[in-house]
């Protein structure tokens, strides 16, 4: 583009920027096909974060850029996972007759319609629970929020009677894997003398998403939307003063964030082939409120580097938490010391590093003192 | 017929048992610096917060620029083109200097969500003009060279600027100065009467609180004195200073015959 000041400069900074963005692009699409040689397992792990990475970012434009603290951020999951789970399972066309009549083969429901009803379906969750909380700020509004993602969880555990809709805590199973462009992500795929076993391709779907994430959340940042958000973050009363609609930014926000973890919530399920309710519990809310903090509220890739530490840690403590069991005889329980190894971890992080891990550079710089 | 920027009637605000606003009215002719004071208590902010919707009256008549206004939401207000100032500043204080005057310009703006998310060239023309816009009142205000830093770190007086280029980001009709000069030093206050002398110049209509009587004496066109909640005086400063009424609402009903007088 022909911008004053294009020089010699410019044109290199660019070229620096187009290597760094060609190098990581290549590191990011060979981990899967390195780290699958250790077996299925460790891609797991880094499928699982990189859906934790979604549901973080999309809690940081409530948490981060509107500073409206959403304690049950779950909810908006569980809502994209039973979405996906009772469109793309027997689930329901074996208790509806009427159904099972309408779709004799079923229902199975491709990934372009999945993604943007999971998205809508979770926005307007979002909607309903920003609606009634307007008025509230801070510590109340957790606490409503809170409330929320329990709601959501018990009745998802409670919908069987009189209509088995949710199956209850036994949870939906049988659910379809993804199919992309007449690929099943569910099956070993062999093309160019490479196995992808479904864990990579799921991956590389998570990976796509995860991209498209970063970029929605970063031009929503640097634009008036994320301006107003970040005006009602500072000061509510001042924006108001300043002409923004603070009750319809304050929804967009809501609505914002939950389409991210509809979206996350519809591909765990298609990853898992299993949702029941206890993946939804209060732990998880807090566990992504913890990654947006711990990374560095507000700021895209401190979220990033939280949501990637806070899901692998639990896995990496298992392998340090068994020898630590034997050496005090099997008395302390493995799970048990994890969940005291992350705790520990996480007070230790907030100590040395209390703005997060990666804090956002400071919004400009602070004013020198005048030399007189 | 004269050309009214505001032309409020009647407001009366009660609050329990306390009548804060009985039956207050005011006109400000454009181009006008309109100042609006009275001791402690006497309904001033009252008045400046229900003109721009922060509460709402129980009557009065509300017109801006010829048009009715309902002053009922903030926002709403500050849409139909009335931009305020506060009494203790209220930037946004870790969005920097530019970053608070862009806010500004969200009223007279309206890129949405998708426009945002696809960069439309709608988007990125309107996001250019906003930045564009923003800088330029930087520079009218005279602290440009501290547009990329946070808010919270400039000076008293700067930060009161920065306050006013963001209410005139908005493109307002009336702008309205609740105690500018408040906890500045004379310094200050010397260059922020220049800089309300030079926005009343360019055209703009000012509604000024101020408890600084040399200042609304020196700068305003038209005064009006509020006393428990009712206009007592309204006039050239000139008139308003000789009122006995005023006098007495000021320095006390005796103050003639006081020693100190």
């Amino acid at each position: 583009m022909g911008r004053p000041g294009a020089g010699p400069e410019y044109h290199y900074r660019r070229m620096k920027k187009l290597v760094v963005f060609l190098v990581s692009a290549c590191a990011l699409v060979a981990v899967p096909l390195f780290v699958q040689q250790f077996g299925n397992g460790p891609v797991r792990i880094i499928d699982l974060a990189l859906l934790y990475v979604m549901l973080a970012l999309g809690l940081n434009i409530v948490v981060g850029y509107a500073g409206l603290l959403d304690l049950g951020y779950v909810a908006f999951y569980a809502v994209g996972a039973y979405m996906y789970a009772l469109l793309s399972s027997p689930q329901l066309t074996e208790n509806f007759a009427a159904l099972a009549a309408a779709f004799p083969q079923g229902l199975h429901q491709p990934l372009w319609l999945v993604i943007p009803l999971g998205a809508a379906l979770a926005g307007l969750f979002g909607v309903l629970l920003g609606a009634p909380t307007l008025k509230l700020r801070g510590d109340y509004l957790a606490i409503v929020t809170l409330g929320f993602g329990e709601i959501i969880r018990v009745f998802l555990n409670n919908l069987e009677y009189p209509y088995n809709i949710t199956n209850g805590p036994r949870g939906v199973d049988r659910i379809d894997s993804f199919h992309v462009f007449g690929v099943d992500l569910g099956q070993v795929v062999h093309c160019f003398g490479l196995t992808l076993p479904s864990v990579t391709l799921y991956y590389y779907l998570f990976l796509a998403l995860v991209v498209a994430s970063v970029v929605v959340c970063y031009r929503l940042e640097n634009s008036r939307i994320g301006r107003a958000w970040m005006a009602i973050r500072e000061d509510e009363t001042a924006a108001k003063a300043m002409g923004i609609n603070t009750r319809s930014m304050k929804l967009l926000a809501f609505a914002m964030g939950a389409t991210f973890g509809g979206v996350a919530g519809s591909m765990f399920a298609s990853f898992q082939g299993f949702v029941s309710p206890e993946s939804f519990s209060l732990q998880e809310s807090i566990m992504i409120v913890a990654m947006v903090v711990l990374g560095g509220i507000g700021h895209i890739p401190g979220v990033i580097v939280g949501a990637l530490l806070l899901a692998a840690l639990p896995e990496v403590l298992r392998y340090v938490a068994s020898p630590l069991q034997q050496m005090t005889g099997g008395r302390l329980d493995a799970a048990i010391l994890r969940q005291l190894l992350i705790a520990l971890a996480m007070i230790g992080v907030m100590l040395v590093r209390p703005r997060g891990l990666w804090p956002a550079r400071e919004h400009g710089r602070a004013k020198p003192q005048e030399q007189a | 017929m004269t050309d009214w920027v505001l032309d409020v009637s009647g407001v009366s605000k009660r609050f329990g048992g306390l009548q804060a606003l009985d039956a207050v009215g005011l006109q400000i002719a454009r181009g006008q610096v309109y100042g609006l004071i009275g001791p402690n208590g006497a309904g001033k902010t009252t008045f400046f917060n229900v003109v721009t919707g922060l509460y709402t009256p129980d009557s009065g008549s509300f017109t801006l620029a010829g048009k009715p206004y309902a002053p009922h939401a903030v926002h709403q207000v500050a849409k139909a083109g009335i931009a305020r100032t506060f009494q203790n500043i209220r930037l946004f204080p870790e969005m920097t200097a530019l970053e608070n005057v862009m806010v500004g310009r969200h009223v007279r703006t309206r890129s949405g969500l998708i426009g945002a998310v696809l960069r439309t060239p709608g988007f990125r023309r309107e996001e250019a003009g906003i930045a564009a816009r923003a800088r330029e009142l930087l520079d009218y205000v005279g602290i440009a060279r501290y547009a990329d830093y946070r808010a919270r770190t400039l000076s008293y007086g700067d930060q009161r600027r920065l306050e006013i280029a963001r209410a005139l980001a908005t493109d307002p009709q009336l702008i309205a100065l609740d105690e500018p000069a408040a906890g500045m030093n004379a310094t200050e206050k010397l260059v922020l009467r220049e800089l309300i002398d030079r926005i009343r110049r360019d055209g703009r209509t000012i509604l000024l609180i101020e408890h600084d009587v040399k200042l609304v004496m020196g700068l305003c066109d038209r005064v009006s004195v509020l006393d428990y909640g009712r206009c007592i005086a309204a006039g050239t400063p000139a008139e308003v200073q000789r009122d006995p009424k005023v006098i007495e609402a000021y320095l006390g009903a005796h103050h003639g015959e006081s020693q100190h007088g």
